[in-house]
């Protein structure tokens, strides 16, 4: 069934004629709720949350047209709910005024479709699902409307710890930490989205079988970032990255110290970090200033605990980079230790290569240096190199020795999931 | 209204009915309601019924499990109060408990040694201010809260209350908000939220009246949802249950309701707890009192830390996403914070690099977020809108008085 906030409207009316003909003026509050007046707005938000906690198995929830105040977080626990709007320019519901809530909608249940609507402003993540199965984002717009700043909230669209997800034409806009965020997830599409303006534009962390295909991430501190955190329920590998538009991700970092993205170099495309089999292509790389590909291990943290923990693997291993093409990018690299190395190596007008390379291998499965074959990371884009910046040598050594990285990985088979 | 006859049968009605009422009941007479104190009718002391999980009463007093009677909020007929060593913080509200239990039927020990509760229990939580008049305070004892038989109303200002109702399909959390007469309090399905002002206690300045108030926040009674939230310590499970109600909380004498008597016994002295030679009473686990002075300070940090932030920081709970869990039962220093980087805490790092900085509150993230204000960063992510100066100095001493240090004073990803 389908229930929107004209039919509770309509219930109101009813019921408040039947069940309360004693106890006021349900009737003169009744009578005016015709959709238009300033009170029927103002009570939009108590409506859609009641739907929101009433649903049953099979609704729709409708968002209207129109821009909606909402002050307390939402939350939606119950299986097979669709919340759909007009479209994500013409739905919104916007939390500029939030008083509650580390979220703008939280949502905990199975089969989920959210669609066509917008959330604003929230002040911490704008919508997360945690611990789901099968859910569908699709042209969902988050957006903090007054572009970078570290007030704003973390996360756009978060799923986390969820098995089947599809995000697609979603626009994220203005995370302080990550536009597009699955974590912890398994089966995973992102496409047709376009992340803008925030510091990380889509990032999968710690997720196993992700595609991330026709997507535009622009104007992000980094495009697109694929990462394993340790400590957590499960390690990721198995994404792949194609047919997206990376483009000038040089927008300053504006995560709070401390995170991790916090860490992403300003001006990075694509970021693998302590990922196993990744694999990048069918990309088009434009001008992101440190550089179009930069592949690393958790080591930049090297004194933590976590790395101490054995448990954790923290190298980046079968990364397979081909067919993409770049223009420009690398000439104006972040980081003290970056700056003055590309100046050291290629000179005030020069640029990185299109790929650098942190250049951590696990000594327990390299052989003098060289990662067995299934594990390498191969770059066959002829025209591109690779520079391994020798980190853990102190920057000593960096070299564009390609002759362990001239090479093919299998490739890997498509994310499918149990529904369009 | 699209609504097909198929899924209108009487049983939706109820639920869906329910939401109707309950916004048009609250939008139009939330000051009315029925007036308890000046007619206790026979059905207000009635037994409820909560097998039935049809029943949805739109106000408090039609479960029987609390009334108005003489000026006092009482419990009603076989309605036991109770309390915890260290509570959850909830913006300085006081709060006063209740269990009740179907006659005949008792809770028991599962092997785990948690207390399993009969279906149709049901447990309330009143939160309330000490007041004097129009005043609210945040600080004064809670020994002046009580009356002969309950709380004193012309000494508190009721907020709201919360049940826990063991239906036959799980728990389900409902608030009720009272009225202002503090005569009734309606179902609020949606939640609701208020301004408030707290004073500090008149005892601590020579009884002068303070002119300014200390607190002024937005109280905020949570919906139905947001019950779930804290509620469902297991999110693989889904399955909601009550928090406090473990024998390591509720393991003390509650002095204002019962005397010297153990809790835990007088339950089982009033039927409703059954003793287990497997977990005798007297070898039951007792967290401490946040404030007690005859344990450990790492006792009483790990006890405030348990029941303000396990229910959702454990290796099951909606919390386990960060890799952080602060239930008793931790014992990995590194998952407790030591030396940990955030995974996803966003604004929530204050620009700190680890959870736990040994011997650093201000560069521990875990401080941080429980000082913080900002929804997008503050710990607990519900259920306060101030901070508990208490409780953050409590934790900031604990991190104070660690050994060792981490290492960790920046992240680059290359």
């Amino acid at each position: 069934m389908k229930t929107n906030a004209g039919s509770i409207v309509a219930g109101f009316f009813v019921v408040g004629l039947v069940g309360l003909s004693g106890c006021g003026e349900p009737v003169d509050k009744a009578a005016s709720a015709d959709g238009s007046n300033v009170a029927a707005v103002a009570d939009f938000q108590k409506q859609l949350r009641t739907q929101l906690i009433m649903a049953k198995t099979g609704d729709v929830i409708e968002i209207p047209k129109g821009r909606f105040e909402i002050t307390r977080g939402l939350s939606l626990k119950v299986d097979g709910v669709t919340i759909r709007g007009a479209g994500m320019a013409e739905s919104v519901l916007t939390f500029k005024q939030q008083t509650q809530g580390a979220e703008g909608l939280i949502v905990t249940a199975d089969d989920i479709v959210l669609e066509g609507f917008a959330v604003e402003d929230t002040k911490g993540d704008a919508i997360k699902i945690n611990e789901c199965r099968n859910l569908v984002i699709r042209e969902v717009r988050v957006e903090w409307t007054a572009g970078p700043d570290e007030g704003n909230g973390a996360y756009g669209l978060y799923p986390v710890q969820c098995e089947n997800v599809l995000i697609d034409g979603a626009v994220a806009i203005g995370a302080s930490d990550a536009g597009i965020y699955v974590g912890q997830s398994r089966n995973v599409v992102v496409k047709n989205s376009r992340a803008a303006y925030n510091v990380a534009g889509i990032e999968i962390e710690n997720t196993i079988d992700a595609d991330v295909f026709d997507n535009v991430a622009e104007n992000n501190t980094g495009g697109i970032l694929v990462f394993n955190l340790p400590g957590l329920s499960q390690r990721g590998e198995r994404t792949r990255v194609f047919r997206n538009r990376i483009v000038s991700n040089n927008t300053d970092n504006f995560a709070p110290e401390g995170s991790i993205v916090g860490g992403v170099p300003v001006g990075s495309g694509v970021l693998i970090n302590a990922n196993d089999h990744v694999h990048i292509f069918d990309n088009e790389f434009e001008h992101n200033d440190t550089a179009n590909v930069i592949v690393s291990s958790y080591f930049s943290t090297a004194d933590g605990a976590e790395i101490k923990n054995k448990t954790f693997d923290p190298y980046a291993e079968a990364i397979y980079i081909h067919d993409n093409s770049y223009v420009g990018g690398g000439e104006s690299p972040d980081t003290l230790e970056l700056k003055t190395l590309k100046l050291a190596m290629y000179g005030l007008d020069g640029r990185f290569p299109d790929v650098i390379w942190d250049g951590y291998i696990n000594p327990a499965v390299a052989d003098e240096g060289k990662l067995p074959a299934t594990l390498a990371i191969c770059l066959q884009d002829a025209q591109s190199k690779m520079l391994n910046v020798d980190a853990p040598n102190g920057y000593n050594n960096p070299n564009e020795d390609m002759a362990n990285h001239r090479c093919e990985l299998a490739p890997l088979k498509p994310v499918e999931l149990p529904f369009g | 209204m699209r609504i097909s006859p198929v899924t209108f049968g009487p049983r939706t009605c109820i639920r869906l009915c329910l939401a109707l009422f309950v916004l048009a009941g609250l939008t139009a007479c939330s000051d009315s309601g029925r007036d308890s104190a000046s007619e206790p009718s026979s059905q207000l002391l009635s037994e409820p019924k909560p097998e039935s999980a049809d029943e949805f009463p739109v106000l408090l007093s039609d479960w029987g499990v609390l009334h108005v009677s003489k000026q006092e909020l009482v419990p009603g007929s076989r309605s036991v109060a109770y309390d915890l060593n260290t509570p959850l913080f909830t913006d300085y509200a006081h709060k006063f408990r209740t269990l009740w239990v179907p006659k005949g039927k008792a809770a028991t020990f599962d092997d785990e040694g948690m207390i399993q509760f009969p279906v149709g229990t049901i447990i309330s939580k009143t939160f309330f201010y000490p007041r004097e008049g129009e005043h609210l305070y945040f600080d004064r004892d809670e020994t002046l809260d009580f009356g002969s038989k309950g709380l004193a109303l012309d000494k508190v200002r009721l907020i709201e209350t919360r049940l826990l109702v063991h239906r036959p399909d799980g728990w389900q959390g409902l608030p009720y908000v009272w009225n202002e007469q503090q005569t009734e309090a309606n179902l609020e399905i949606a939640g609701s939220a208020f301004e408030l002002a707290l004073y500090a206690g008149t005892s601590a300045n020579g009884g002068a009246r303070p002119a300014e108030p200390v607190h002024q926040f937005t109280y905020a009674v949570p919906d139905f949802n947001q019950c779930q939230g804290c509620h469902i310590e297991d999110l693989s499970t889904e399955k909601v249950r009550p928090i406090g109600l473990k024998p390591r909380h509720i393991n003390k004498a509650y002095a204002h309701m019962h005397e010297a008597e153990n809790q835990l016994a007088h339950f089982v002295q009033n039927g409703l707890l059954a003793e287990s030679s497997q977990f005798p009473l007297a070898a039951l686990p007792r967290n401490a009192k946040m404030d007690s002075r005859e344990v450990s300070l790492n006792e009483r940090a790990r006890s405030y830390l348990d029941i303000n932030c396990g229910h959702c920081h454990n290796r099951a709970g909606a919390g386990d996403t960060s890799g952080l869990f602060l239930n008793i039962e931790e014992t990995d220093q590194l998952r407790l914070g030591v030396c940990k980087p955030p995974i996803a805490a966003g604004q929530g790092t204050g620009g700190r690099f680890v959870s736990i900085q040994p011997g650093k509150p201000d560069q521990s993230i875990l401080s941080y977020r429980m000082e913080s204000l900002d929804l997008g960063a503050m710990m607990p992510e519900l259920g306060r809108a101030t901070a508990h100066r208490e409780g953050v100095d409590l934790i900031k001493a604990w991190i104070e008085a660690m050994p060792g240090e981490c290492n960790i004073e920046e992240v680059n990803l290359i």
